[in-house]
């Protein structure tokens, strides 16, 4: 890597990380896994002045389970997350995520905080939480907060976190059915769209469903429209086929070298279809 | 029978690169270099109005700056085109100048301009970016024929309508008669997509120049070090090429990308001496994507005529076959006299004429890549058969057979003579195509692709049987045909007192394993262990004159030097032999490493006869001593090598997904030194070739813009993309290379395209589908389906 000229620090605790960013000035940047920064450093797009090694800040590296949901830690790897038993008990689908992320040295040196807080329009996390109605933690030198995953995600590499947070956790409840499928780019491996599905039967009814897609669009989002069709169905073919056609209503689709628009759309359909046949098979 | 030849020896070599510990170019280092990084245009086309130097220059570390003009002033006029390839009318070819920094016009994204020399790397990359040059950006043109209309942008101003040359090859007439007397014409166009071959390591160099002897050293990364040196010191630097020690120690990988003499190379060779210290120069992945030769690039018209009884009575091919911005060493041959010239593939086609327009684009210059011509041949006559084969309802392994060369072996019955001036040396093409039948178990595969049919699946299987010319080449032939070098290779053998041997090749390994295949044929043929012989290669310092590794020529071509010197050996081993047994040279014979006197049990080890020679007290009068042979090989004839490849594939409907479900290859490279080896080359030939089928291809946009310029958008084939391949052999010898083999580096790739791509558009028949533009994306099949389905 033949990058610009950067300061490298490395900070024991999170207080110590906001002091490090503060006397960075403008030119800080925290770093973890540095699988989303470092190539950006690499190919000279991006020129933090300071980077800010969080990946040593401990209690931030766990999974665990409390009152029936996951805490994941910001630094916990994809590859952490692919293969917990915890998570597979919980909510497979964010296992099913987390193992299609990149190759397997991006998933043992990605982590989900910096997935996430990097917000890239292909990354497969983003899909999947806000279908798993999760909630992202953060915390500033003033604080913690929580934001639920649908609100965290805005646009083209940007979310509601501040420069100056860190994403120290994400919580992630339990759910009767959760999947995660994608379409990925054959050159990248990133989504070209992936859709993540939550669900809650009763007997063959679908009591709630949960779809969030990520790839497609500039940013992750909720596509209501077919869970209203599909919540209280018996999903049948036809019920898919409904909400299918309207999976990307009031969305515009991404258009790049890997998919036109109308080709991604109509993507989202698949892998919806795709998604809610998995959770049949196992229901 | 031979205790090593037919072998799968483990690789020697493979020792060290698993455990990373191959050293490369960049590994070396010398005391007080500097480090280079060349400021290279953004733009396809756009005129230089000056170049400013001054912020750069002030930045601490930056040693010095060159640009265009330095070089102009220097005299030096750049990398030249090693073959000449004139107009149909006779005019000379036009010839372009590149110089190593350009000063007037830059031609393509990554023309370098300014050349940029630091005490470390950042500093070097940070004083290129602010070397500012101001640009008047030009309209650029980068379709191979559209650069041929009247009115398009000039790459070079003295290149009217963008064309280097125009070329036909085959008999006009009775092919124009062929086709007006054609029962049924069979017609493709379509554009063998522009490849970006992406070498795992890329280009670098590090450059020296020792004022104290007036002598230059460079370490590159070369597939063909004396190659190198020739032309960097006789035409592009005018160093005496004593002066000049060219070493390629590992290299990762060429496909044909480093067979060339770049300018980035020359420059800091050049530059080493201007500054008096070492130049270290190391490409990165971007930089690899628009400045490494590209590969294919044509846009063809093919057409074929059948008579009545399904056979082919005409093949005709117009293509316009892009250069680059500039001619690449070899660009010019390519299209030519390694397209051309296999256009009648394995078929009796009594009337074959092809004609290609060589032009100039503001894209990245083309040159030799893995199979280099013969797989867009290939891929032309292939499609041109499955598609023939569909349109007049005849099964294509059928239509094949009734349209193959006889069997010949090029010893009892004579070779075959083409009408497009090869002979071919040997063949059994029916026979390829039987075994391959037979390990695919077609009747069953087209069962299971009715079945697919009634379940709604679609499946598809596809053939591809080809020939290819290598093992290049007999240097008068591409002597009269242009070439400006010759083609011969060269290997020494030195026989050490101890009886272990030393092999140095005149061929360069990069990947392809010479370590291990040349020692298993010495060691084979003195009855001695693999670890009795080591291998030198890529040091012009040390080993033959020898023209390098391309065109899957190392066994047949440096592999005949090494069996020429082996016999020198055994010839005078022989003579000293007869010393110590006091006997002729014609009582002995030689077996398992020993010399012995017929019908006797009287012998003498090969060992035995080596410490003579080095310890001559009791010797042949007059003998010289010693046991050390060089040998040049000039070969007599193109090899070539040819198989059979069936493709199966199915198609995902919804999504338009190709999977790739069954992969048979049976080809026949004449005799097999180590299988492995050989289904190594096979396994990844097929995986470049599925990869320009399915995934690959420069997307340039209008102004010239490369727009998948790197790994996360241009898609190479990965192990996921690929199915177990089922490989096997027929063996038909080489009748007149002393091995018999004929060459497998390219097999692969020349053969698969057109296997995947007829399948799928086999899978993709019900719907009426002709030809699909390659890469044959999801998006593109699932067009057809979709547009099908509304």
């Amino acid at each position: 890597m033949i990058s610009y000229k950067f300061d490298y620090k490395v900070a024991a605790t999170l207080e110590e990380a906001f002091s490090m960013l503060e006397d960075a000035g403008n030119g800080g940047s925290f770093i973890a896994g540095g699988h989303s920064l470092v190539p950006a450093m690499k190919l000279r797009l991006a020129q933090p002045e300071t980077l800010i090694d969080i990946s040593k800040v401990s209690g931030m590296s766990e999974i665990s389970k409390d009152s029936g949901s996951l805490t994941i830690g910001g630094l916990v790897t994809h590859a952490e997350v692919a293969s917990s038993e915890l998570v597979k008990s919980i909510c497979p689908g964010l296992s099913e995520c987390a193992g299609l992320i990149g190759d397997a040295q991006v998933r043992n040196k990605g982590t989900i905080g910096g997935n996430i807080a990097h917000a890239d329009p292909g990354s497969d996390y983003p899909g999947a939480l806000i279908a798993f109605g999760a909630v992202i933690r953060l915390a500033g030198s003033s604080g913690v907060r929580e934001v639920n995953a649908e609100d965290f995600f805005t646009g083209l590499f940007e979310t509601s976190k501040s420069d100056k947070e860190i994403v120290t956790g994400v919580i992630v409840p339990s759910y009767q059915f959760s999947t995660y499928v994608k379409f990925p780019n054959p050159a990248s491996r990133y989504a070209v769209v992936g859709v993540g599905v939550a669900l809650e039967m009763s007997g063959t009814k679908c009591e709630s469903i949960s779809i969030g897609i990520t790839g497609a669009a500039d940013h992750a989002f909720r596509a209501r429209n077919s869970e209203s069709l599909l919540s209280g169905s018996e999903l049948t073919n036809n019920d898919l086929d409904s909400a299918i056609s309207v999976v990307t209503e009031g969305q515009d689709m991404m258009s790049d070298l890997a998919a036109s628009s109308k080709y991604r759309s109509h993507l989202c359909g698949v892998m919806l279809k795709r998604a809610i046949s998995k959770i049949k098979e196992i229901a | 029978m031979s205790e090593l030849i037919g072998k799968p020896v483990k690789r020697v070599e493979d020792n060290r690169f698993i455990k990373g510990e191959g050293k490369y170019t960049d590994d070396f280092n010398m005391n007080n270099q500097t480090f280079a990084v060349y400021v290279r245009s953004p733009h396809a086309h756009a005129k230089i109005n000056s170049i400013d130097t001054s912020s750069a220059e002030s930045i601490k570390g930056v040693v010095k700056i060159f640009t265009g003009k330095d070089i102009a002033d220097a005299g030096i006029v750049g990398s030249i085109c090693g073959w000449q390839v004139d107009f149909k009318n006779g005019d000379t070819m036009k010839e372009p100048g590149h110089p190593i920094l350009v000063a007037d016009k830059v031609r393509h994204v990554g023309d370098a301009v300014a050349l940029v020399i630091a005490e470390d790397k950042y500093t070097a990359r940070d004083a290129a970016e602010m070397v500012d040059v101001d640009y008047d950006i030009l309209e650029a043109v980068v379709d191979p024929k559209a650069a041929t209309q009247d009115g398009a942008p000039l790459v070079h101003d003295d290149v009217p309508n963008n064309t280097i040359y125009d070329w036909e090859l085959g008999d006009k007439d009775a092919t124009d008669n062929a086709f007006q007397n054609a029962h049924h014409i069979t017609s493709l166009s379509y554009h063998n997509q522009k490849l970006i071959p992406n070498a795992i390591e890329p280009r670098a160099a590090l450059a020296h120049y020792d004022s104290n002897d007036d002598k230059y050293t460079l370490y590159t990364t070369s597939q063909n070090p004396h190659l190198a040196r020739l032309i960097i010191a006789a035409f592009v630097l005018s160093i005496p090429e004593h002066k000049l020690r060219v070493i390629s120690p590992d290299v990762g990988g060429g496909f044909g990308s480093k067979i060339f003499a770049y300018n980035d190379e020359c420059g800091v060779l050049w530059a080493s001496k201007q500054i008096g210290r070492p130049v270290k120069w190391t490409s990165d992945r971007s930089e690899a994507f628009i400045t490494d030769c590209h590969g294919r690039d044509h846009v063809t018209d093919a057409k074929l005529a059948l008579d009545a009884e399904g056979k082919i009575i005409g093949l005709r091919t117009k293509t316009y076959a892009a250069m680059g911005a500039y001619l690449s060493n070899f660009s010019t041959c390519v299209p030519t006299y390694l397209h051309g010239t296999l256009m009648q593939g394995l078929y009796t086609t009594p009337a074959v004429h092809v004609d290609v327009t060589a032009v100039v684009t503001h894209t990245v210059p083309v040159d030799a890549y893995r199979g280099a011509g013969r797989p867009e041949a290939t891929y032309s006559i292939e499609r041109l058969i499955d598609t023939a084969a569909r349109e007049i309802g005849m099964d294509p392994a059928e239509f094949r057979k009734r349209n193959f060369i006889p069997p010949f072996d090029g010893i009892n019955e004579p070779g075959y003579q083409t009408q497009v001036a090869l002979q071919y040396d040997s063949g059994n093409y029916e026979g390829s195509l039987n075994k391959a039948l037979e390990v695919a178990d077609y009747d069953s595969l087209k069962s299971k692709r009715e079945k697919a049919k009634a379940e709604g699946r679609l499946m598809g299987i596809g053939f591809s049987t080809y020939i290819e010319a290598c093992g290049i080449a007999p240097s008068a032939v591409v002597g009269s045909l242009g070439a400006r070098v010759g083609l011969y290779d060269a290997a020494s053998i030195r026989v050490h007192p101890t009886g272990k041997v030393t092999i140095h090749s005149g061929a360069h390994s990069h990947g392809q394993g010479h370590e291990t295949t040349f020692a298993q044929v010495v060691a084979d043929s003195f009855g001695i262990g693999m670890e009795d012989v080591n291998v030198i290669h890529g040091d012009t310092e040390n080993v033959p004159f020898g023209m390098g590794t391309y065109g899957s020529r190392s066994l047949a071509v440096c592999g005949s030097a090494i069996m020429k010197s082996v016999d020198k050996v055994k010839e005078k081993g022989a003579r000293i032999a007869a010393h110590k047994l006091e006997c002729s040279p014609d009582d002995l014979e030689f077996a398992k490493g020993s010399w012995t006197v017929k019908g006797t049990d009287k012998s003498v080890a090969f060992g035995d006869v080596a410490l003579t020679a080095y310890v001559p007290h009791d010797y042949p009068e007059g003998e010289e001593p010693g046991l050390d042979f060089a040998s040049f090989y000039d070969p007599a004839n193109f090899v070539y090598p040819f198989g059979t490849h069936i493709c199966v594939v199915e198609v995902d409907k919804d999504t338009g997904q190709v999977n790739i479900v069954k992969y048979v290859a049976v080809d026949d490279c004449g005799n097999i030194i180590n299988p492995m080896i050989v289904e190594g080359q096979v396994h990844g030939g097929i995986a470049q070739g599925v990869g320009q089928a399915l995934l690959e291809g420069a997307v340039y946009d209008d102004s010239g813009q490369l727009l998948n310029g790197s790994m996360l958008d241009y898609t190479m084939p990965r192990a996921d993309n690929l199915p177990m391949f089922d490989t096997d052999h027929t063996v038909t010898p080489c009748p007149h290379n002393p091995l018999g083999v004929k060459g497998i580096g390219e097999a692969g790739t020349i053969a698969s395209t057109p296997a995947v791509v007829n399948a799928v558009i086999d899978a993709l028949s019900e719907f009426g589908v002709k030809d699909l533009q390659m890469p044959l994306t999801s998006e593109r099949v699932w067009e057809v389906i979709n547009n099908n389905n509304n």
